[in-house]
């Protein structure tokens, strides 16, 4: 077991590096850097202040000596500081993921319950009408851009019937503690949380249609029945659990997608998480952020895929090894 | 008629006089209280207005920060932190006398040490090395007299003293000796001297304000919270305004939005307000490159373009004409410019006469045109509006997009280019935001300075004059020769001012319009 864990660590160890090195070599290969961002935002800059920016963020050095300084800082857990806002990369993330947790947890629950519940529903009558809606909203849903899909939110839903914010994770300005503050910004979620969970619950509820009918056709859900259990028993206790599988599966290793939709839905929302903050930091060259961001996030990824593994050993104990 | 009607009739008028009275009282007192929120859609890196220019950290930081001078709407300076200015009989020292009872957010007492500390760090951190190059020191003869030397003459001087430019910090916080380019107080815990003090900072998101109880304008400032909140979709902070979430949203330029503010009830849409950043567009020619190292080139190029189409299409009417490098609300503005009003015909003799013959296809020569990302109206859209006009005298053009800005920083910063759009602000004196384009020894390769090669021995001759040259007159017959020299010469196609608003919600009193616009204390800013 000890020996599993370990090779599992290992790894994950060099997975990771191999990210870092990859982000390292594509930022600087794009063309402008975080200097030219800076004296854009200040509408000019003096040669010697060129020059010291450029000093003082390395840039003068060869790329291998720059990914060997960042590489020796990251290993001692120093993420550097940010080009743009002089603040430390680490902060900046800290501050930003129980913005961006919250909405990932909370779409992707959205897209699980109710895309199961879909799924399993219309897969009781696998040719009638439920079904045959929730094939076409799943390939809507699916084939339709997240950005796209929040957008009309917006418009349908924050402009021509105001009911929900245009965008942010609360009202501007508020101060509010507490319950009121919860509310604020739940109220805020909706939209976004929708946005993302929309293309999830389309693939959802298709597998788990699918998934559904054929735990529906098992003998042992034959053997429930003539036992006389009510069909709900049977549906939701023995052929949903059974059923449920394939979609943990799903959920677990497409938690690297979840992130990447995130980023569009953070960027058309406002919502102030680290999907927005690495747009931003694309966008401004800002290196340490950037890389701390995509460092972060395969960190996230690496971890969910562990934990898809546990929690499928624990739902299905016929999975040992 | 009885002495009981007569009393109630009295009563009656008595009562509306008053009514009356207290009506036209409260139409005249701005009420204190409330949450103003202005959107803005370029993120501050920090907020402090002194060692970085632009309008992201120049919104928050001129309420943060006040500084010796402001301006009013006619560009005449008004009294701020300085209550009187004398300049020197040679005009190399400026005496400024201080307000005796002017406090930082942090209590402490605002004296010329702090002023000193504030003009020599600025001239050694600011991107804007022009604005107080000539400052020598600034003597402190009393804690309440600043004299400013300077080892030449120099009358943009003054506007340099503007709350946008020259903000006022505390000596015992941002003296202590760290780099004040990357200190720490820049983005929390900022001690300023302007009418808020800094309650939040979120980089990237928003920066919430509160007022100080202690400015040295009593009574003000009126509102209680002022929150800028960041968003770079400015149609998502327009549809914020309209929902009311948001009450002020400055210097928004899209045609389409101006178009769709214009025609809400309840949205106020100010043109005045950006005479000061005079921020113009052109299309910049490098002279270095053949052919455009021909002046009739440059000139069949500017013949080629209808500047009336430009604006009234392409801007919806919203962009004012420009015709010269300084901005027309200026003092320094001349008239009688070389005004290329479009004419094809004219534009293919000039290149005739270049020696530019069509040839079988009817194609004179290629050239390719760059163009900003972002502000389409006056950017990619103008592009496209010159490729087509430019073919009909036999230029074959290619745009060549850029991914973002910081791309097409870099290829102008490198002069790769034959012609590009832009967008330059004249910052309020020429003397800062003009002389960079034209000089020829700031020929660099950094954007934003002469990347066009541009080079005349009169045009710096000028300039240099103009720089010291204190008679008002006299200075604006030096600009004058200057911009005809350059409208002459068209290094730079002048296309309109950037059609820059403040739209604000109808329950805003006293929006700011002063030439700083925005970029000026919200101090009189209050809700109806």
């Amino acid at each position: 077991m000890l020996r599993y864990i370990l090779k599992r660590l290992a790894y994950a160890v060099i997975l990771l590096l191999a990210v870092i090195t990859l982000n390292f070599l594509l930022i600087h290969i794009s063309p402008g850097d975080p200097v030219e961002t800076i004296a854009g935002s200040m509408g000019g800059m003096s040669e010697d202040l060129r020059a010291q920016l450029r000093e003082q963020f390395g840039l003068d050095k060869p790329f291998i000596v720059q990914l060997g300084i960042y590489l020796g800082r990251v290993v001692q857990g120093d993420l550097g500081q940010s080009y743009f806002f002089n603040a430390p990369v680490a902060t900046l993330i800290w501050e930003r993921v129980p913005a961006t947790l919250l909405l990932v947890v909370v779409s992707v629950l959205l897209a699980f319950l109710i895309g199961t519940f879909m799924g399993a529903l219309a897969a009781r009558k696998p040719n009638g009408p439920l079904s045959q809606v929730v094939t076409f909203l799943s390939l809507v849903g699916y084939s339709a851009p997240v950005f796209w899909t929040g957008i009309v939110l917006i418009i349908l839903f924050a402009s021509v019937f105001p009911i929900f914010p245009v965008s942010d994770m609360r009202t501007a300005g508020s101060d509010s503690g507490g319950l009121a503050d919860m509310l604020d910004v739940l109220h805020h979620l909706v939209l976004p949380a929708f946005a993302l969970a929309f293309i999830y619950v389309a693939q959802y509820s298709r597998l788990a249609r699918a998934s559904m009918m054929e735990a529906l056709s098992a003998d042992y859900i034959r053997t429930a029945r003539a036992k006389g259990l009510s069909e709900t028993v049977v549906l939701y206790k023995h052929a949903l659990r059974n059923a449920v599988l394939p979609v943990v599966t799903m959920l677990g290793l497409q938690f690297g997608n979840v992130l990447a939709g995130a980023i569009l839905v953070e960027t058309v929302f406002n919502w102030p998480g680290l999907g927005r903050l690495a747009f931003d930091s694309v966008l401004r060259r800002d290196y340490p952020t950037m890389l701390g961001i995509l460092l972060f996030a395969s960190l996230l990824v690496v971890v969910m895929n562990q934990l898809t593994d546990l929690a499928y050993r624990i739902i299905d104990p016929r999975i040992k090894a | 008629m009885s002495t009981l009607k007569l009393a109630r009739r009295m009563a009656a008028a008595a009562s509306v006089a008053a009514l009356f009275a207290t009506g036209a009282l409260a139409a005249d007192q701005p009420r204190q209280g409330g949450t103003l929120v202005v959107g803005q859609y370029q993120a501050p890196r920090h907020l402090n207005g002194a060692v970085q220019s632009g309008l992201a950290t120049g919104l928050p930081s001129t309420q943060l920060f006040a500084s010796l001078l402001r301006y009013d709407d006619k560009w005449n300076p008004q009294p701020y932190l300085a209550t009187s200015w004398a300049w020197s009989a040679d005009g190399k020292a400026l005496t400024v006398k201080l307000r005796p009872d002017a406090f930082f957010h942090d209590g402490q007492p605002i004296t010329s040490e702090d002023v000193a500390f504030s003009i020599m760090a600025i001239k050694a951190n600011h991107p804007f090395q022009t604005m107080f190059s000539a400052v020598e020191g600034v003597d402190t003869p009393d804690p309440h007299t600043a004299v400013i030397r300077l080892s030449r003459p120099h009358p943009a001087l003054l506007i340099a003293l503007s709350p946008a430019l020259a903000p006022i910090m505390p000596k015992h916080i941002y003296g202590d000796g760290q780099d004040l380019k990357a200190h720490p107080r820049n983005s929390q815990g900022v001690v300023g001297s302007g009418p808020f003090k800094f309650k939040e900072f979120v980089p990237g998101k928003e920066v919430v304000l509160e007022r100080f109880d202690k400015y040295f304008l009593k009574g003000k400032p009126y509102l209680d919270k002022l929150v800028y909140q960041i968003n770079p979709d400015s149609t998502t902070l327009l549809i914020g305004l309209e929902r009311g979430d948001i009450q002020m949203l400055p210097f928004m330029t899209d045609p389409t939005q101006l178009r769709r503010a214009a025609k809400d009830k309840h949205i106020v849409s100010l043109e005045k307000g950006y005479e000061g950043v005079g921020a113009l567009s052109w299309l910049a020619i490098n002279t270095a490159r053949k052919p455009f190292d021909d002046v009739r080139v440059r000139q069949a190029i500017a013949y080629a373009l209808d500047k009336n189409f430009i604006i009234k299409v392409l801007n919806a009417g919203f962009a004012k004409p420009s015709d010269g490098p300084i901005v027309n609300s200026s003092p320094y503005a001349a008239k009688d410019l070389t005004i290329y009003k479009v004419d094809l015909k004219k534009s293919a003799q000039l290149l005739d006469e270049a020696g530019l013959k069509p040839d079988a296809d009817g194609t004179r020569f290629k050239m390719t045109i760059d163009y900003m990302p972002g502000m389409e109206s006056l950017s990619k859209n103008v592009a496209e509006y010159a490729r087509a006009q430019l073919k009909k005298v036999g230029v074959a053009v290619e745009l060549r997009a850029s991914a973002d800005l910081p791309s097409w920083s870099k290829r102008i910063a490198a002069h790769d280019f034959d012609m590009t759009t832009d967008n330059v602000w004249n910052w309020g004196d020429p003397v800062i935001g003009v002389h960079r384009t034209y000089l020829s020894t700031n020929i660099r390769p950094i954007i934003w300075t002469n990347t066009q090669s541009y080079s005349n021995k009169r045009v710096d001759e000028l300039l240099e004059q103009a720089a010291v040259e204190m008679d008002v007159e006299k200075r604006k017959a030096l600009y004058a020769e200057f911009e005809r020299i350059v409208t002459h010469d068209v290094p730079l196609i002048y296309l309109a001012q950037m059609p820059f608003h403040t739209l604000v919600s109808d329950k805003v009193g006293n929006p700011p319009d002063s030439i700083w616009g925005p970029l000026s204390p919200l101090d009189d800013v209050y809700l109806k």
